[in-house]
């Protein structure tokens, strides 16, 4: 369970986050809409230690993540994350790019590991691309190839930063596809998205941020058929369109 | 540690014989630029050529001006050119020296800047029906500038540290000065801390003003 | 009345001096090299990395590119004659060669290390992986590749000056072969072969990066 409580955040002078309640159930598909700069990407570099929190708390299954006793490298092996773009390790190979972290941080021997990495890179399809080197492959084997690594090593929880949106249309597809598969295995999912419709879909839950604070959160097809609020309402209407 | 007084009272006499060598190395180092531009001007056009004469001319110059020493090539047109009969002042070998320097790190710059410059702007200058002068004139050259200017700077402030290799052929340029004004007294450091400063300060003048410069010529 | 010195001319037993001059040459660079590399690699890291190194090398950065070479050989000869311990000419250039070779190739390193995109880092650091270990596998190899043709210009710029080094009395191979035309009067074959050496040495390796570019780029 990931529980953020009364959670403040500013950058310099910026506050960006203003004070956020939010519980994440085990299995649940979480997605989190919004406009840019609402909050939500931050909030995600928050969960896993990537960014400070001001005041607040932020626990990942009782372990405070922004306690200074706290080992970060410990507690990341619980939580993957998958950014916009910019994911994949340029100089190495799709199988390497995935055996990286299971070698130097779970100690797992190269050959265990490099078999480790093919099963992942199969599980998202990119099994007969294992040699390839990122530049090789197209955006959305990119994205495939981040879940596969972030999936090596065997998180709790996964966090997708907006892996959609800097890919052409037609590769959008195979990545959503993976993502359903993953939610059919349990796995609990906080997706920061502007696929409205993958959200009303594939997720649970809904949070609409406004500027930095969560104005509504609720059942997933509620929240985006019948926005309760006047703003998520705007905030649809503006995007749907 | 120190057995051994600053005497700062003689330094300060020999002060205006200081400047005076600044000024030359000023003046060796602008023309030798000047000169120097004009060569790579020529150069890198030459350069671009796939084959030719021309080509092979400016491929020779640009890579022994890089691949060798300045001060190999001082010593090629003081002492070679003596060899051979012409025997120049040591100023003017310098300036000659300096700017076949100059214009072979000049001519990779602007080769550099050249290739930055995708056709296509060109190409896209002339489909709005721009004619061809003008598209060099409105078009490729003000970005060339822009994307040369920087290293072209830095050319500058290589130029005139470079000139002070002028005392090993015995120029009152700064360095020369120096070692002159400091021979009587033996007061080497103090002498050259003072050199070295107007140094730094040519170097700052010359950086500033060129900031300065490229933020009024960008802001058109 | 003017007084003739015979002129010896080119000799066999003048190869060994110009050997001597080339092994002072290349024993310089090699010195500079590695504690050039290894000073810029602290220093270019640390300035990237924190705010108080920034400030601190930003001084000696600025000093170092804006003193001629020579000067600073002079006064870090004098400077460490009036200390009371004169060092040879070796020492002096290595000192002064390195610290110049630290400066650039720092400028180089940061460079480097800031071309890595931030999200490689914090996909790294988001795998679990600590700060040296990302610095090992994903930021330095990257950066490297950034970093290496720049660095390479650099090792030919040091080879070139290690030729000033001759104002504080060190023999390497221009000074040698300017002793040597003093003495056999053969100005234009000396300084040929002295060119070429340099040429030799430089060009293929300015080639090589060069090619090495082209190829870093397609990566």
């Amino acid at each position: 369970m990931i529980e953020i409580k009364n959670v403040r955040k500013s950058y310099g002078e910026l506050e960006v986050i203003k004070g956020i309640n939010l519980t994440i159930k085990k299995g649940e598909v979480l997605c989190l809409i919004g406009g840019s700069g609402s909050g939500k990407s931050t909030l995600l570099q928050c969960i896993n230690g990537l960014e400070p929190i001001q005041s607040g708390e932020i626990i990942v299954d009782n372990t405070k993540v922004h306690d200074p006793k706290t080992d970060l490298n410990q507690l990341r092996q619980k939580l993957g994350i998958v950014f916009q773009q910019y994911n994949a390790f340029p100089h190495m190979t799709a199988l390497e790019n995935v055996a990286l972290a299971p070698r130097l941080v779970k100690k797992i021997p190269k050959r265990e590991a490099l078999e480790l990495a093919r099963q992942h890179l199969d599980y998202v399809g990119l099994g007969n691309r294992a040699d390839m080197r990122p530049a090789s492959l197209s955006g959305g084997q990119q994205q495939r190839l981040a879940i596969a690594r972030a999936l090596a090593m065997q998180p709790s929880y996964m966090l997708f930063d907006e892996v959609t949106s800097a890919l052409d249309p037609e590769l959008v597809g195979e990545v959503l596809d993976t993502i359903r598969k993953l939610k059919k295995t349990g796995m609990t999912l906080v997706m920061v998205t502007h696929d409205i419709s993958f959200a009303r879909e594939s997720a649970d839950r809904v949070a609409f941020f406004d500027n930095g604070l969560i104005c509504e959160l609720g059942d997933a097809r509620q929240v985006v058929n019948n926005p309760k609020e006047e703003r998520t309402k705007q905030f649809l209407q503006r995007v749907l369109n | 540690m120190f057995g051994y007084t600053f005497y700062w009272s003689i330094v300060w006499e020999k002060v205006p014989e200081l400047l005076q060598g600044a000024k030359a190395t000023l003046e060796l180092t602008v023309i030798s630029m000047i000169i120097g531009t004009l060569i790579a001007l020529l150069l890198s056009l030459l350069r671009r050529q796939s084959s030719g004469i021309g080509m092979r001319f400016a491929a020779s110059w640009i890579e022994l001006a890089r691949n060798t020493p300045a001060l190999f090539q001082i010593y090629m047109i003081y002492f070679g050119l003596g060899a051979l009969g012409l025997h120049l002042s040591s100023y003017v070998a310098m300036l000659i020296a300096l700017s076949f320097n100059n214009a072979g790190f000049l001519a990779e710059i602007f080769r550099g800047g050249l290739q930055t410059i995708p056709k296509q702007q060109y190409i896209a200058a002339r489909s709005l029906g721009i004619g061809s002068f003008k598209a060099y004139t409105h078009v490729v050259f003000p970005q060339l500038f822009r994307v040369v200017y920087f290293p072209y700077i830095n050319q500058l402030n290589w130029a005139l540290l470079n000139s002070s290799l002028g005392m090993i052929i015995g120029l009152r340029e700064l360095t020369g000065a120096t070692q002159a004004a400091q021979s009587e007294s033996f007061r080497t450091f103090e002498f050259f801390i003072i050199a070295a400063v107007i140094y730094y300060a040519m170097s700052k003048i010359i950086q500033a003003g060129a900031r300065f410069s490229f933020w009024r010529l960008v802001r058109e | 009345m003017q007084i003739q010195l015979p002129y010896s001319g080119l000799q066999w037993s003048d190869i060994p001096f110009l050997l001597t001059g080339i092994y002072h040459t290349l024993l310089l660079t090699v010195i500079t090299v590695v504690l050039g590399t290894l000073l810029g690699i602290f220093i270019g890291w640390a300035r990237e990395s924190s705010k108080y190194p920034r400030i601190m090398f930003g001084p000696l950065i600025d000093v170092v590119r804006s003193i001629p070479l020579i000067i600073q050989f002079i006064l870090v000869n004098s400077f460490f004659a009036m200390a009371g311990f004169p060092a040879s000419p070796l020492v002096i250039g290595g000192v002064v060669l390195s610290i110049y070779m630290g400066v650039l190739t720092s400028e180089l390193v940061r460079a480097g290390l800031r071309s890595v995109r931030p999200e490689l880092k914090k996909a790294s650091r988001s795998l679990g992986l600590t700060y040296w270990q990302e610095l090992f596998h994903v930021s330095g190899p990257l950066a490297f590749r950034a970093v290496f043709p720049g660095w390479v210009g650099t090792v030919i710029g040091v080879t070139k000056d290690t030729a000033l080094v001759s104002v504080v009395g060190y023999v390497e191979l221009l000074r040698a072969s300017q002793i040597l035309i003093n003495r056999s009067n053969e100005a234009l074959l000396v300084l040929a072969g002295t060119g070429l050496f340099y040429f030799i040495i430089c060009y293929p390796i300015s080639r090589y990066s060069r090619s090495l570019e082209k190829v870093l780029k397609h990566d």
